[in-house]
């Protein structure tokens, strides 16, 4: 994954927000963090979700400290997330076919939503008996994916990790590290991979957000330019913006060469 | 597929009728929008508040035991009951309902009889219930053992005290009113009064002590004088501690027989708890919260997106409120066709609007504001929307079936969520179509309000002008002058008046929409409709008489005792039991039961769980002869006493009771049914829609389908009276060659200089658009400076001789003859290999359409470049130029670009326009330099004077390309110049003014060229010879003239006037550089200065402001607030003052008054570009057009589209010739616009 990252366009498409960051590994890191406090967040409040309905019962002592939850959680889902948020976008450039489809925040927004709401629906909602509610959660997950996806590789890579994450789960609880409350999937409940597939989709696009928004140039650039700019006493006059960029621009390669 | 096809044109052709419709009445839709949402939410003032309404859950009341404290739910079973089902409750409701009549109701019976003598019956069923003892088995139990203790009330309660019980039995009547003493009933005179003395003045959710006492809602006591209803109800309220079932089954049957209910059908089945949740935990918040959070930034991230538009605020609300409102409108649909909503609102609704989206309306936007400009509001709404049809109807279909199956997982939550979802969306569906579309309709005729203000009323068409450029592509007929110049004819002025009066306008608007015509269809459609709901004939007494049947139909067998008694009460309200009498409890205030406990220090509502419990009522009939009323009479009733309202026919009474029980009547409706309901009501809409939608528009819009394509050249602006101006495409002389976008224009008439950001400048001739001569970035030439001639002349001959490797035309112009010179150094220009195409020196080549038709020129200057030997005179062939320039209007280029190098052929006229890019690209990069871009020009006579941002002013002869002389004693850039006859003004960055003079010798032979000039005696000439040596000298530097960098700099009259950074202007004289006077008055900094003539002064600033002043006295004439935003051009003509604004807008004022005469929308990004042609004619910019517009009145002329429509750019910027030709730079390319030659008036 690594390798990867190091693989990325130059320097010259930085974003402006990190525009004093020059090194691509400290760009990663970056986004790492802010992938891993998603992560956190998005782990503490859905735990919530389902301590509320007593759907996992943790030790009670811990129940008391202040998140109602395992310290071990957060992290670890931080760091899960992390890790996968990295990993889209990563594949996506070594597959060569970039992900075009509905790049924008507020998509992304709304697949978190619709994440959280899957979550919501697996704690509150009353269903029947557990298959119908595991299919219920399947056919929205992979509805999810549809929305907000539809690219092979997340398809893959989040039943990979709905496998994975599933695995995981059940040697944690086979160990007793917690329990669940009416296990019905070997020791696990059936839904679990389905919200571990919608959350891997989730953080897969908020990872290629994330990555495209620091690897595109972006409007915020050129407006902060002509703010400087606005010095300029040609300011008003037409063709303001472009003359100040490469004034600018300009005035950074004679910084440069002098250096 | 050709289903499919068909389908979606039908779709596309509903979606602009529609659009039209939307965009042609705004307001009426939008009211009639806003009656449907506000008539959708009605429903919706019955249910509770979210998040603090009661939750319920019912219990049979047949082997009721109290649920154990400690849950023993086991781990797989889904639980039924809800968590805070357990333990013992807090209380155990009874209440015992009375209702009791006077009967038979005789006439010397007064109003208060209908409630005193009813009321005096409490005192007694409290003494029975109170004396109450089973007796079974186990000894005798009586009240005290069973119901709740209750201590003190509250401290602040104290006036309560005498009539809330204390230190006892929590029992309430209406008794403890009058503390339950009968004496004191008895005693009182006024009861009414005594009821209501502690009635609460202001309004109040929390319930009043009547409420209370009584246990019912106050409308249903019937304690009131003007009841109607001549029967009164109260409750006495028991609140037990535990739950004895033979007690209570005892006392039941005890006030069963003592008050028989004849024709009772309660059921007193079930056992309803009550869980009041009012403090929401932390737990469940932090969830609720981030579900909003991410809800905010989704409408966040998408609103944003909304662009282009007048106003992006205004959009985003409208965006908002089509998805609010579509959802409370759901909620209030599924209301009123009796699904209560049991899901949490609070939680759901994000989901629902994440699920609903925003994403039709974002795309309705886009599409709608990317449809051209130019178009009529109308058409875009109309275009924009049919082009989105498709895609809009296959979200629809794809959510709608998402939904569908989300329906059929049979989980009752996900199908409430679903239904929810689906009526959601038919109603987001609806009001997009309806309040969005027509919003943005309005905000896009905002947009072009201005715009579509001036155009003429039709009685004042003007000839529509013959289209003259042929519309082959313009490239390829460059050469040829446009031979025909149309001519605008105006109107005669008294034809023109200024504008119609207001009340024309709206008579000539009203006939020609028919909208009185319309609105009468209209009112006729609605009256029709109203007759039929109303009717009183038909249908509705149909449908009131079937629907007791069916209602009475499941029930018990009604009324069982009813003729037994019917017979000698009849005309009087029969006491009747329903099942709305069930759950009376039900109509209370949901605060009725916490604020009872609460008044004795219990809360309900707490995380720990706590309900209670409400029986099911004991109902008690109570019959009262007129006797005992009358006997009960207090002494002063009768003299304050009103007679009682007759009563009405029996069938109201009846009608009240019955028409209540028909709503219960749906409360086991199945989700089926409503879902079905609620599709139906859908479709019911839809069609409601359609048939209004024929009734308004029944003429169909000229257009039929416009389908996502172009615009059309049919499809003409044109305004509110159907004027549109005329509309011509012409074919402008491209101007091309430069890489990047032009920065710098000037011209004097005869020759045009531009500069782009790359620092090329290039001269055109401003007559034919041929690029005489091109100048790469100085810094790159070895030779700088005067004397730089020499060299230049020997570039100027390597050039000319690779210019003629090309095959020549015979019976050309003879070869120029050089004398021999040896070989010329080669590494002059090997770091510049593009210069051959920079210096026009090949003048063999003469375009062949000219050539026949005159051939007279071109040989003179043939001639002459002949006889005079090495030195090729220039300043004659420019003289000629000039000359005939100003006579002959078709004359034929005396000057053709070269063909760039050696390679290719000479060029024919089809295929010029200046230096082709793609040749002299790959040399033309742009290159960083330590020279500085080029932050200012300007031309006179042949030489341009290039100000750079190193300070650096540079003059150039135009048509060798060759550096005259320079100056770079000062490092600050030169921001604005001025060149006035020979004296060059630079203004400086720091403020500093340089005033340089040039001077002009005549060179005698070359040797010449390097010593230093001398001072010139020659006669001052516009154009100076290029064996003239030129020496800029700095006659006088004023150090500090603004403090702040020198933004504008205008002279005129001798003056000079300099605006600046620092708010103030200054005005010199030109002669001396003595400073006249210092202008204050901007509060901002000064961005546009004019001056002409006539000494008026005017001026601009980034505060928006202009100011006008006499530059004789220095004083402020005049005072305008022209522009929100910075004014970034001012213009003057003998009567108005025009000044463009950052708002695009263009606002003429009269110069004299300073009021505003009116003001132009400008297309986005043309606001700066606007030229005078004439006193009375302004031309300005737009997408790929230039319109001209009659001055004096406003009145857009003609709008001229240069080219084709797909390439539609910005003018940037507008540069008026002398000749009335138009330069318009659209980014990197200049267009040379012949006005229609001259738009002369007729009077």
């Amino acid at each position: 994954m690594a390798e990867g990252e190091t693989e990325s366009p130059g320097p010259k498409k930085r974003g402006p927000y990190i525009s004093s960051v020059t090194s691509r590994s400290v760009n990663l890191m970056i986004r790492g963090v802010v992938l891993f406090f998603i992560g956190v967040f998005l782990a503490l409040v859905l735990n919530l979700l389902q301590i509320q309905r007593n759907v996992t019962l943790f030790p009670p002592d811990v129940i008391a400290s202040i998140f109602s939850s395992a310290w071990w959680v957060p992290p670890c889902c931080g760091t899960a997330s992390a890790v996968i948020g990295l990993l889209y976008p990563c594949i996506d450039r070594h597959l060569g076919e970039p992900h075009k489809f509905k790049r924008e925040w507020s998509s992304v927004m709304r697949c978190v939503a619709v994440f959280v709401g899957i979550n919501h629906a697996s704690a509150k909602v009353d269903f029947d008996n557990n298959i119908q509610l595991s299919l219920t959660l399947a056919a929205l997950s992979i509805g999810l994916w549809w929305t907000f996806d539809r690219s092979r590789s997340g398809f893959g890579l989040g039943v990979g990790i709905a496998f994975l994450a599933t695995l995981v789960t059940q040697l944690l609880v086979y160990n007793g590290v917690y329990q669940y409350t009416s296990p019905d999937f070997l020791y696990v409940r059936s839904w679990l991979p389905c919200i571990f597939f919608a959350g891997g989709i989730t953080m897969g696009n908020i990872g290629r957000q994330l990555a495209m928004d620091f690897f595109t140039e972006s409007k915020f650039d050129l407006r902060r330019t002509v703010m400087e700019c606005s010095q300029d006493p040609h300011f008003l006059s037409y063709g303001i913006t472009k003359r100040c960029l490469m004034h600018k621009k300009q005035k950074d390669q004679e910084a440069r060469c002098s250096q | 597929m050709t289903l499919t096809e068909r389908l979606r044109e039908k779709i596309s052709q509903a979606f602009y009728n529609h659009g039209l419709l939307c965009a042609s009445y705004p307001i009426p839709i939008i009211l009639f929008t806003a009656l449907c949402i506000l008539a959708c939410c009605c429903p919706l003032l019955k249910l509770p508040l979210p998040g603090t309404g009661p939750v319920e859950f019912t219990t049979p009341v047949k082997d009721y035991s109290p649920p154990p404290v400690a849950p023993d739910r086991k781990p797989g079973e889904p639980s039924e009951r809800p968590e805070w089902y357990v333990g013992a409750p807090v209380a155990y409701i009874q209440q015992i309902f009375v209702k009791s009549s006077v009967s038979p109701w005789h006439k010397n019976l007064l109003a208060v009889d209908v409630f005193r003598s009813p009321l005096s019956r409490a005192f007694q069923l409290v003494e029975e219930v109170r004396n109450h003892v089973l007796r079974d088995s186990s000894g005798t139990r009586g009240l005290e053992e069973v119901c709740l203790q209750v201590t003190d009330l509250l401290p602040g309660l104290r006036k309560l005290r005498n009539l809330l019980p204390e230190h006892g039995c929590l029992l309430l009547s209406p008794g403890n009113f009058w503390q339950n003493d009968r004496e004191r009933f008895h005693a009182d005179p006024d009861i009414i009064g005594t009821i209501h003395q502690h009635e609460p003045k202001t309004l109040q959710t929390s319930a009043t002590l009547k409420d209370l006492l009584f246990g019912v809602p106050g409308k249903y006591s019937g304690v009131s004088l003007y009841a109607r209803r001549r029967m009164v109800s109260y409750t006495i309220t028991l609140v037990f501690q535990r739950y004895h079932a033979k007690f209570l089954g005892s006392l039941r049957a005890r006030l069963m027989l003592l008050h028989p209910s004849p024709n009772c059908s309660l059921r007193a089945e079930s056992l309803v708890h009550v869980h009041f949740k009012e403090e929401i935990g932390i737990a469940e918040l932090i969830p609720l919260v981030t579900t909003y959070i991410i809800l905010f930034a989704y409408i966040y991230f998408s609103t944003r997106k909304i662009d282009m538009v007048k106003s992006k605020w205004g959009l985003a609300l409208a965006a908002v409120v089509t998805v609010l409102s579509s959802l409370l409108m759901s909620v209030g649909l599924c209301t009123l066709f009796g699904l209560t909503p049991t899901l949490n609102g609070g939680e759901i609704f994000p989901y629902l609007v994440v699920v609903i989206g925003l994403e039709n309306v974002l795309v309705l936007t886009k599409s709608v504001v990317s449809t051209p400009v130019d178009l009529e509001v109308k058409l875009r709404i109309a275009q924009g929307l049919s082009s989105e049809s498709w895609s809009i109807m296959k979200n629809m279909a794809t959510e709608l079936g998402i939904i569908l199956i989300g329906y059929f997982t049979l989980v009752p939550a996900i199908q409430e969520f679903c239904l929810f979802a689906v009526v959601g969306l038919v109603s987001d569906f609806f009001l997009q179509m309806l309040f969005f579309t027509t919003v943005l309709s309005i905000d896009i005729r905002r947009m072009e309000l201005a715009d579509l203000n001036k155009r003429l009323p039709s009685e004042a068409c003007l000839p529509p002008a013959k289209p003259v450029g042929r519309p082959a592509r313009f490239e390829r007929q460059l050469a040829v002058r446009p031979s025909t110049p149309h001519t605008i004819t105006l109107q005669p002025s008294s034809f023109r008046n200024l504008r119609l009066p207001k009340r024309l306008r709206v008579i000539y608007f009203l006939a020609r929409t028919r909208l009185a015509q319309r609105l009468i269809m209209a009112g006729t459609v609605v009256w029709i409709g109203i007759l039929v709901y109303t009717d009183p004939a038909g249908l509705r007494t149909y449908l009131a008489a079937q629907l007791p049947e069916n209602q009475t139909l499941p029930g018990e067998p009604p009324e069982p005792g009813s003729p037994a008694e019917g017979a000698h009460d009849s005309p009087v309200p029969e006491v009747t039991w329903g099942p709305e009498d069930e759950e009376l409890w039900r109509k209370l205030s949901f605060r009725h039961w916490p604020t009872l406990f609460s008044y004795y220090n219990i809360t309900l509502a707490k995380r720990v769980v706590r309900y209670i419990s409400l029986l099911p009522v004991i109902p008690v009939t109570l019959r009262l002869n007129p006797r005992e009323a009358l006997e009960g009479r207090h002494p002063q009733d009768g003299r304050n006493a009103w007679p009682p309202r007759r009563p009405g026919p029996g069938g109201l009474w009846e009608a009240g009771p019955r028409a209540l029980g028909v709503a219960p009547a749906h409360g086991d409706v199945t989700l089926y049914k409503v879902a079905a309901l609620g599709l139906a009501a859908g479709m019911v809409l839809v069609l409601l829609l359609l048939c209004l939608y024929r009734v308004l528009c029944p003429r169909n819009y000229g257009q039929p389908g416009g389908g996502p394509g172009r615009r059309r050249r049919g499809e003409l602006p044109c305004d509110d009276y159907g004027y549109a101006p005329p509309e011509t495409e012409i074919a402008p002389l491209v101007l091309r060659g430069h890489l990047m976008d032009i920065e710098c224009l000037a011209s004097d008439g005869m020759l045009l200089v531009s500069c782009c950001l790359a620092g090329h400048v290039c001269v055109w001739d401003a007559q034919t658009g041929d690029c005489l001569t091109r100048i790469p970035r100085p810094g790159q030439r070895r030779d700088s400076g005067v004397g730089s001639v020499f060299e230049a002349q020997e570039s100027w001959e390597r050039l000319s001789d690779s210019g003629k490797g090309g095959p020549e035309e015979p019976g050309d112009s003879p070869p120029l003859r050089h004398r021999p010179r040896g070989p010329p150094p080669p590494a002059l220009f090997g770091d510049q290999p593009d210069l051959t195409c920079l210096i026009d020196t090949n003048f063999s080549s003469q375009p062949r359409l000219s050539e026949p038709t005159q051939p007279e020129p071109r040989h003179r200057a043939g001639c002459s470049r002949a006889r005079d030997g090495p030195g090729y005179d220039f300043s004659r062939l420019v003289q000629r130029v000039y000359q005939d320039d100003g006579l002959v209007p078709g004359r034929p280029p005396a000057l053709r670009p070269s063909s760039p190098g050696p390679g290719p052929p000479p060029l024919t006229p089809e295929d010029e326009g200046g230096c082709p890019p793609e040749k002299g690209s790959p040399c033309l990069a742009w290159v960083p330099s330590a020279d500085g871009s080029i932050w200012s020009l300007e031309l006179q006579g042949s030489l341009i004077v290039v100000g750079r941002s190193s300070g650096r002013l540079e003059v150039w002869d135009a048509i060798e390309g060759t550096l005259r002389c320079s100056s770079e004693e000062v490092t600050s850039g030169i921001t604005a110049l001025v060149f006035l006859d020979k004296r060059i003004v630079a203004a400086r960055l720091n403020g500093s003014l340089d005033f340089f003079s040039l001077e002009t010798r005549t060179a005698l032979s070359p040797l010449q060229f390097r010593g230093t000039p001398g001072r010139s005696s020659s006669p001052a000439s516009p154009v100076y010879s290029s064996s003239d040596t030129v020496a800029c000298r700095l006659t006088h530097t004023v150090p500090c003239a603004h403090q702040k960098p020198i933004t504008a700099l205008k002279a005129a009259a001798g003056r000079l006037v300099t605006g600046s950074q620092d708010h103030t202007l200054r005005v010199f004289r030109l002669e001396d550089s003595c400073c006249l006077f210092t202008l204050q008055g901007h509060s901002g900094a000064i961005t546009a200065v004019y001056i002409d003539q006539t000494m008026v002064l005017a001026s601009g600033g980034q505060d928006g402001a202009i100011c006008l002043w006499d530059v004789l006295t220095g004083s402020r004439v005049s005072h305008m607030f022209a522009h929100r935003g910075d004014v970034t051009s001012l213009t003057c003509t003998t009567s108005c003052v025009i000044s463009s604004g950052l708002d695009d807008l263009i606002s003429i004022w009269d110069r004299s008054t300073g009021i505003k005469l009116y003001s132009i929308q400008q297309d986005l990004g043309c606001g700066a570009s606007l030229g005078v042609i004439s006193d009375n004619l302004l031309v300005t910019g737009g997408q790929g057009c230039v319109s001209f517009w009659d001055l004096n009145y406003g009145d857009l002329l003609q709008t001229v589209y240069l080219g084709k429509n797909s390439e539609a750019q910005p003018t940037r910027q507008i540069l008026v010739l002398d000749n009335a030709a138009i330069v318009c730079n659209f980014g990197s390319e200049l267009s040379l616009v012949y006005v229609p030659s001259v738009l002369e008036k007729l009077d």
